[in-house]
């Protein structure tokens, strides 16, 4: 009996040596931790459960029946966060450069099948060398596998990628299908074809870096929703950010004590908005004077900052944040902002966190490259993410809510719950120099005459009490009292169900 | 008394002086301009008078703007506080005649101590002491050593002509005289054109010395002893205290005396100040005399107990001052800092914008210790270049000046402010300096003792391990409370390691952190002093609190936490440090992290204000060597020259003369 025990105890340790001391070395050199290391950290001391740790890969060609790694590549699966369950699997570059076999994928789609019936979040921990080339179509088809699962549990349990090294073809489809992508600046990249095809095909030159690294996707294509400086600090984000979320679509948001009372009002955000209406201020101090002791986990934090994403609390319970921010582009939607905030706006909806929306946008962007590049349909996905919301949503309106942009962002026609408006807003179709240079177009030459129907216009049009007045608005609140305010609407819509028609699915403007 | 009273100045002085206004019992006016509609002293006064655009020329020094606003608002006398319209003689004349008391001294007075030269001879005349010197014509080398033996060593002379110290020789016997002498006189023929020289008494090492008077209208002057205000850093003052550490019972009382004689001398009968310079023997020599409220003038209402606006105002309504001589006692000490807007890790660079947190500390008075906070500003107010950058003058009195210093340095410790730059750092730094606290001060001091400017602190030794202890408990509060989310699963609860190690920037220190009641223990376990000792935090800071106050072993701590990625960044005492509380294994991976270096911005000029670009001196692909000029940049109405730090080659250029840059805006980069 003790023999089978030891037995038992030399193949685990096999197993959790890897790829050898030599490879574990190395991947240290390279300023990266090893999948073993970074589950230690992602989850509670002791509370990782592990699957499949023996298993081996199948392939008899090229010799690889003579070269076998128990684990085959990846670590599964489940474990707690601040006790709460979650389900993970980390590619292992120490084993066969943590390249995807048959087995391997079907470690991954186990734990995504367990995920997806025990409803809790599930973890992708990236770095890897893509398909097994040895194994040929059966890796690819593992691949299919995972990424059918990957959207089976769309929309019913949260999905984070976290791409820590590597991550090109095959691999890149998986996060891409996923929630959430983060990534480790300068030791992870992300992209379908790599820097030596692509110099083949287009004679393009371009490093690894330059082509798919953290720099590019978190600021430029936005397939990143956040970039860390190291392994330790992004695996630390990531339990942060974990607390913040729902296990699944059905459990509603978790809650734990605040520190912060929600009737705390805050005089400061009387002076926010300056008495120059050009002068642009940042929405962030908002966010973070309105949310539970200013804790605002930001994401696509570096991709189109005219619009701020993220989650922060309110009486200890998740709500997600989307603001117009003036201090970038004066706040403007554009196709990224749309594209972004609308992916936000979805995630927490689908996921039963209440939204609530800061309101200071001078229109839609102008010219050519936004109509180009499709802003009637980038600005349609927006839209219509908030059009098919049953969360509760609270909108405020703090100072320009201007055109188009005001019934985009969360206006109480396309279903917001309350909507209020700080004494600085101005509810129009358009400022005041263009509407008075259309509507009263024969005074244009008379400077005297245009001041005067300017200032008539100002005086009428930009205040908030015409949309009071009407009901497009439910208050006109003093914005010191704003967290407050919020607050309790948020506890009024706690409650809140909507009813929605039956069809298969949406069929959203992609 | 007057009824209501207007105050002609803005920011922390006009809030200072309606506070005393108010609990006299009258009302206050306040004027303000554009810039200063939603400022502190709009708010607090009965009365608010809009009088135009923000610039200081436009409104706050326009005389005539100021007696309307009276006319408007039926003011019978006028606060000038200090700076703006407070030393102009003019101002007092144009408000009598418009029937409106100016609470301060007569014309008279003003005007016979606003010229140099002047006041300089009415102080000789009332018997003040004045800098020796000899400034009639030098016939030879043997007439200049007689003069300068009759002085007293050691000496400068000095062109009579000259100036940017060219033809100046600093002499400290009979020898180096002559040798001077010639040899100035010889510069200043060549630089000027004019040999003549004089000599004057060397003061080593200054000090400045100023003595608070106040008059009444009734011919009576009393003084209300010293302030030293030596920290200075390029003649602003930076520190002042009450009294001097330099002065003896003999000296204040001959200075006191002196400073009575000269007021009485122009008839005085406000609040005034006689400033002095002083050898490290005690010799002092009139500067010249302030007719007005000093910056400064706190210190002494807390050694004295007297509220010198209250005095003011009661004088300008005609009372007697309700005080002899004798009855002046100075009890204790008081320490006065003045928080600025400027970075003292750019050269002090002035800093503008939005106080999106502004705390001060608490303004108490127990347990013999009193702190008070004059402030002009209020979290969400706006720092304008268009007015000093000073907001706020923090006051500390207590029996000794070591317990004033004491109680001053933990005050700073929780004052907070975010949005601006600010001198926070650089007080604290000054209040744990071991020179200041001895008492050993020139107004050489900064220069001295700062010679390469203000850089950041790492924290060492105790300090250090202080900040550890309190984050590791900021961590476990933090840590308790996540244990609490909803949605756990049942059965075992959350294993928790008591072993942390605390990064301070990469500097490990090692500790178990547990919880006892309501206080929460650290135990240090790497060797050395103390090792084991269990240290017993106790402090109300929930998270959110921009300060953790509480006990460390019984001694009250002030620490600022700002929340960064995965830990804090905390402040305390002028050191500034990013801290992370990890378990053991988190450190074990984080030691395997590669240190990401800095050396990155050294090849990049960014702005270090928000500010104008004026011009851009060099163009890409050019050498630069260290030290020649890159850009210059306007800010606050100021030119900033930026200059290359090391020799390099310009890559690219960024920006462009004319546009507005934001702090840390790129400017140019380096290959």
């Amino acid at each position: 009996m003790k023999d089978i025990l030891q037995t038992l105890d030399a193949r685990r340790m096999a197993a959790k040596r890897g790829g050898g001391e030599k490879r574990i070395e190395a991947q240290h050199k390279r300023g990266k931790l090893t999948a073993r290391e970074r589950i230690e950290i992602l989850l509670d001391k002791d509370s990782f459960e592990e699957f499949d740790m023996f298993v081996e890969h199948r392939s008899i060609e090229f010799g690889m029946e003579k070269s076998k790694v128990p684990g085959d590549g990846v670590v599964t699966g489940w474990g707690t966060i601040n006790g709460r369950k979650i389900f993970m699997f980390a590619k292992d570059f120490t084993v066969f450069g943590g390249s995807l076999s048959e087995t391997h994928a079907l470690k991954i789609t186990k734990i995504q099948d367990m995920a997806l019936k025990a409803k809790a979040p599930i973890i992708g921990l990236y770095d890897a060398g893509g398909a097994r080339i040895q194994e040929g179509v059966a890796a690819l088809a593992g691949y299919s596998y995972v990424f059918r699962r990957n959207v089976q549990a769309s929309g019913v349990i949260p999905q984070i990628s976290v791409i820590m090294g590597p991550c090109a073809g095959g691999d890149v489809y998986s996060p891409a299908m996923t929630d959430f992508i983060f990534m480790v600046k300068n030791t992870s990249y992300m992209f379908v074809t790599g820097p030596d095809v692509v110099k083949t095909v287009t004679n393009e030159v371009v490093s690894a870096e330059e082509l798919g690294g953290a720099s590019v996707h978190a600021t430029k294509s936005s397939i990143a929703d956040g970039a860390f400086e190291n392994d330790v600090e992004a695996i630390l984000q990531m339990r942060r950010l974990i607390d913040f979320l729902p296990s699944n679509n059905t459990d509603g948001v978790p809650e734990w004590p605040s520190f912060d009372d929600i009737e705390r009002t805050d005089d400061s955000l009387n002076t926010l908005v300056p008495d120059n209406p050009n002068k642009p201020y940042d929405i962030k101090e908002l966010i973070l004077k309105v949310v539970d002791e200013g804790d605002f986990f930001e994401i696509a934090e570096t991709f189109a900052k005219n619009i701020v994403t993220g989650f922060g609390r309110i009486a200890g319970r998740t709500v997600g944040f989307v603001a117009n921010q003036p201090m970038v582009l004066a706040g403007v939607l554009d196709s990224d902002a749309s594209r972004k905030a609308a992916r936000f706006v979805r995630f927490c909806d689908a996921f039963n966190i209440p939204i609530v929306t800061f309101v200071d946008v001078p229109g839609f962007l102008p010219g050519t490259a936004q109509e180009y590049g499709g802003l009637i349909k980038h600005g349609a996905k927006l839209l219509f993410a908030y059009s098919q919301c049953t969360v509760p949503l609270v909108t405020v309106i703090t100072r320009k809510a201007y055109g188009g942009a005001f019934d985009v962002m969360a206006s109480k026609e396309i279903g917001a719950d309350v909507n209020y408006a700080w004494p600085t807003a101005q509810i129009a179709v358009m400022g005041a120099k263009g509407a008075v240079e259309i509507i009263f177009r024969g005074d244009i030459g008379d400077a005297e005459k245009i001041a005067a129907r300017t200032k008539e216009y100002e005086d009428r049009f930009l205040s908030p009490f015409i949309a009071a007045e009407r009901g497009y608005i439910d208050d006109v609140i003093m914005p010191h009292s704003t967290r407050k305010r919020i607050a309790r609407a948020l506890a009024m819509l706690r409650d809140k169900h909507v009813d929605a028609p039956m069809k298969k699915h949406d069929n959203i403007p992609l | 008394m007057f009824k209501r009273i207007l105050i002609a100045n803005r920011g922390e002085i006009a809030c200072r002086i309606i506070r005393s206004a108010r609990r006299m019992g009258i009302e206050t006016v306040a004027v303000y301009s554009e810039a200063d509609r939603d400022a502190l002293h709009v708010v607090m006064a009965d009365e608010a008078v809009p009088i135009g655009a923000p610039p200081a020329a436009e409104t706050y020094l326009v005389i005539e703007k100021i007696v309307e606003a009276c006319r408007k608002s039926g003011a019978e006398a006028v606060h000038p506080g200090y700076g703006f319209l407070s030393e102009r003689a003019e101002f007092p004349r144009a408000l009598a005649d418009a029937g409106v008391v100016f609470i301060g001294p007569n014309p008279g007075a003003i005007a016979a101590m606003g010229d140099k030269i002047e006041s300089k001879k009415a102080a000789a005349k009332a018997g003040v002491s004045t800098v020796p010197g000899f400034l009639g014509v030098i016939e030879d080398d043997r007439h200049a050593v007689k003069i300068a033996g009759e002085i007293g060593y050691p000496v400068i002379i000095k062109a009579s002509a000259g100036g940017g110290g060219k033809g100046m020789r600093i002499a400290h016997s009979s020898a180096q005289v002559v040798e001077g002498f010639n040899l100035a006189k010889a510069e200043a023929k060549a630089s000027f054109g004019d040999d003549r020289v004089f000599i004057e008494k060397f003061i080593v090492d200054p000090r400045h010395i100023e003595i608070q008077v106040l008059g009444d209208k009734h011919g009576n002057v009393i003084h209300l002893g010293e302030r030293e205000c030596s920290i200075q850093r390029r003649n602003q003052k930076v520190i002042e205290e009450a009294p001097s550490p330099l002065l003896d019972e003999i000296t204040r009382r001959k200075m006191g005396e002196q400073a009575v004689a000269l007021a009485k001398a122009v008839n005085y009968d406000s609040a005034g100040t006689i400033e002095f310079v002083a050898g490290q023997d005690k010799s002092f020599y009139f500067l010249e005399m302030n007719t007005r409220l000093q910056v400064e003038h706190p210190v002494t209402e807390l050694i004295t107990g007297i509220d010198l606006v209250e005095q003011m105002i009661r004088i300008a309504a005609g009372e007697k001052l309700p005080i002899a001589q004798k009855d002046v006692t100075l009890t204790g000490w008081a320490i006065e800092s003045r928080v600025y807007a400027e970075d003292p890790f750019r050269n002090f660079l002035p800093s503008i914008g939005r106080l999106v947190k502004y705390r001060p500390p608490a303004e108490i008075s127990r347990n013999d210790v009193t702190v008070r906070n004059d402030t002009g500003v209020c979290e969400g107010g706006e720092i304008t270049v268009h007015y000093d950058p000073m907001i706020a003058k923090l006051v500390t009195h207590g029996p000794s000046r070591v317990a004033a210093i004491e109680a001053h340095a933990h005050a700073l410790d929780a004052f907070y402010i975010d949005g601006i730059r600010h001198n926070i750092p650089f007080l604290s730094t000054l209040m744990g300096h071991a020179r200041w606290r001895a008492g050993n001060l020139s107004t050489g001091f900064i220069a001295e003792e700062f010679p390469k400017g203000f850089t950041a602190r790492a924290p060492e030794g105790e300090i250090a391990r202080r900040l550890a202890a309190v984050a590791a408990a900021i961590d476990h509060v933090l840590g308790e409370r996540k244990r609490q989310i909803s949605g756990q699963l049942n059965g075992r609860p959350v294993a928790r390691e008591g072993g942390r190690a605390v990064w301070l920037d990469r500097d490990e220190i090692l500790l178990d952190v547990s919880r006892d009641g309501d206080a929460i223990t650290v135990c240090f376990v790497d060797a050395g002093e103390g090792a084991g000792k269990a240290h017993r935090l106790l402090s109300r800071w929930v998270p959110g609190q921009p300060v953790w106050q509480g006990t460390l072993d019984g001694h009250p701590i002030a620490i600022q936490v700002r929340p960064i990625t995965n830990g804090f960044r905390l402040a305390h005492q002028g050191c500034e440090v990013a801290i992370s509380v990890f378990t053991k294994t988190e450190a074990a991976a984080a030691r395997l992290m590669p240190v990401v270096s800095a050396a990155d911005n050294g090849k990049k000029l960014l702005c270090p204000m928000p500010g104008l670009v004026v011009s851009i001196a060099v163009t890409e692909g050019q050498e630069v060597k260290a030290g020649e000029t890159l850009a210059i940049i306007e800010a606050m109405k100021m030119q900033n020259v930026l200059r290359a730090e090391q020799d390099g080659t310009v890559k690219t250029i960024a920006a462009v003369p004319g546009a507005t840059l934001a702090v840390d805006a790129l400017i140019l980069e380096f290959a």
